[in-house]
């Protein structure tokens, strides 16, 4: 039993992969160039750990970021080593890319240099699904997954997250700083959980699977992911952007004047709303599981 | 930033060829880099820390992980954000143990 949430991406990979081959190894010290000339500290492995292996037999090219250097924001290098793990799997032909994301977005630091290096990503992850190897993105770090990783993230195939994991475009701070904490009170926990948390994406559709906090139950749903995806096409289409803006323009109608996530939940048929936040995994997917058919799908 | 490097001759251990690496850059926290190296049996250390101005105490402490492991041949690197001594020789001791794990 160990906790993803608490867990480092290299205990993430060890856990979860096998026979795990890194590229760039931190031996290999490619640091960011920017940081220095901000008098900040780098690391070895710029905050991403990228690799081949494989997962109950299934080859796997894999990335992990790590939440605890700079909140795994996306630099130049960091940037770069996604998307060369990216171009490899698409020559190389694995079952899947699978990409444990915790990030804040772009590191700003970086500026122009993280920006592209995020919008690079974004591309690169199109080609591999274009390529037909599925992505599947896990989210369960306690930074959570925001800014661009956020869009990153929902060019995926599928979205594994926990309870306690956060998927979300600007941040709760990022909100409240622009628009006021009568717009958005990011201290306020529950209500940052109630709007960008495991649950809430997992009701509106915007994540597959949820799970609880165990790595190993994170494991189980790639492997489940993965089985999903050997029998689906997992290009992106037209057809797919279209059900996409239909599905966006269902969701304004129906929930766009609600400023509360239980509202909406109420709205989708949940019955006792205010109970959702304290249920453990099991009891929510239980009580939710009439709620999620035909409303959810895979993007 | 300070860039402190410390470097002990006439070490007796030596570690295995894989490279190892423990620790995350956070806050109050450190990675350390750990690596075989052609140094004539020396040890040599290398600290690239956010906190200025601590050249004493990172003395003292690498002169305590010299005298534990009293390492050969061997190149350490450090990337460090404001750890506390005993979370800098808890690291260096979990990176150590991790190379003699992975030796055959």
């Amino acid at each position: 039993m160990s906790s993803y949430l608490e867990s480092t991406a290299r205990q993430r990979i060890a856990a979860m992969v096998s026979d795990f081959n890194e590229f760039l190894p931190p031996s290999s010290q490619w640091t960011s160039p920017h940081l220095p000339q901000l008098n900040a500290p780098v690391s070895f492995d710029d905050g991403v750990v990228v690799g081949r292996g494989s997962i109950e037999g299934k080859q796997v090219y894999v990335a992990a970021q790590e939440g605890g250097f700079m909140g795994g924001a996306v630099g130049e290098v960091h940037g770069a080593k996604l998307v060369g793990l990216m171009r490899a799997a698409i020559v190389n032909q694995p079952d899947a890319l699978v990409l444990l994301a915790e990030s804040g977005g772009v590191r700003l630091h970086e500026a122009n240099a993280g920006l592209i290096a995020v919008s690079e990503v974004m591309r690169a992850l199109l080609a591999v699904r274009a390529a037909g190897i599925p992505v599947i993105v896990v989210i369960g770090g306690s930074n959570g997954c925001f800014g661009g990783m956020g869009i990153v993230s929902r060019c995926a195939n599928v979205i594994i997250m926990s309870e306690e994991a956060r998927l979300a475009m600007s941040g709760p701070e990022v909100i409240e700083t622009a628009n006021g904490a009568e717009e958005f009170d990011s201290r306020d926990r529950a209500l940052v959980w109630r709007t960008t948390g495991g649950k809430h994406r997992y009701l509106l559709g915007d994540c597959q699977i949820l799970v609880a906090d165990e790595t190993y139950q994170f494991k189980t749903a790639v492997v489940q992911a993965m089985q999903h995806c050997s029998q689906a096409d997992v290009a992106l289409s037209l057809q797919d952007l279209e059900d996409e803006q239909t599905m966006l323009n269902n969701r304004l109608q129906s929930f766009g004047d609600m400023t509360e996530p239980m509202d909406i939940w109420a709205a989708m048929g949940v019955r006792h709303p205010e109970e959702v936040a304290m249920l453990d995994t099991g009891a929510f997917l239980q009580l939710t599981a009439s709620i999620k058919t035909g409303e959810r799908q895979h993007g | 930033m300070e860039k402190l490097v410390f470097r002990f001759e006439d070490g007796q251990r030596k570690l295995g060829s894989a490279a190892q690496l423990v620790g995350v850059v956070s806050s109050g926290n450190l990675e350390v880099l750990v690596q075989a190296a052609d140094l004539q049996n020396a040890c040599e250390i290398e600290i690239n820390t956010a906190a200025m101005g601590f050249g004493a105490i990172w003395q003292a402490v690498m002169h305590d992980f010299n005298q534990r492991w009293q390492l050969a041949d061997t190149r350490i690197a450090i990337n460090d954000m404001g750890a506390t001594p005993a979370v800098v020789s808890l690291r260096l001791d979990q990176a150590i143990q991790a190379c003699l794990e992975q030796a055959p």
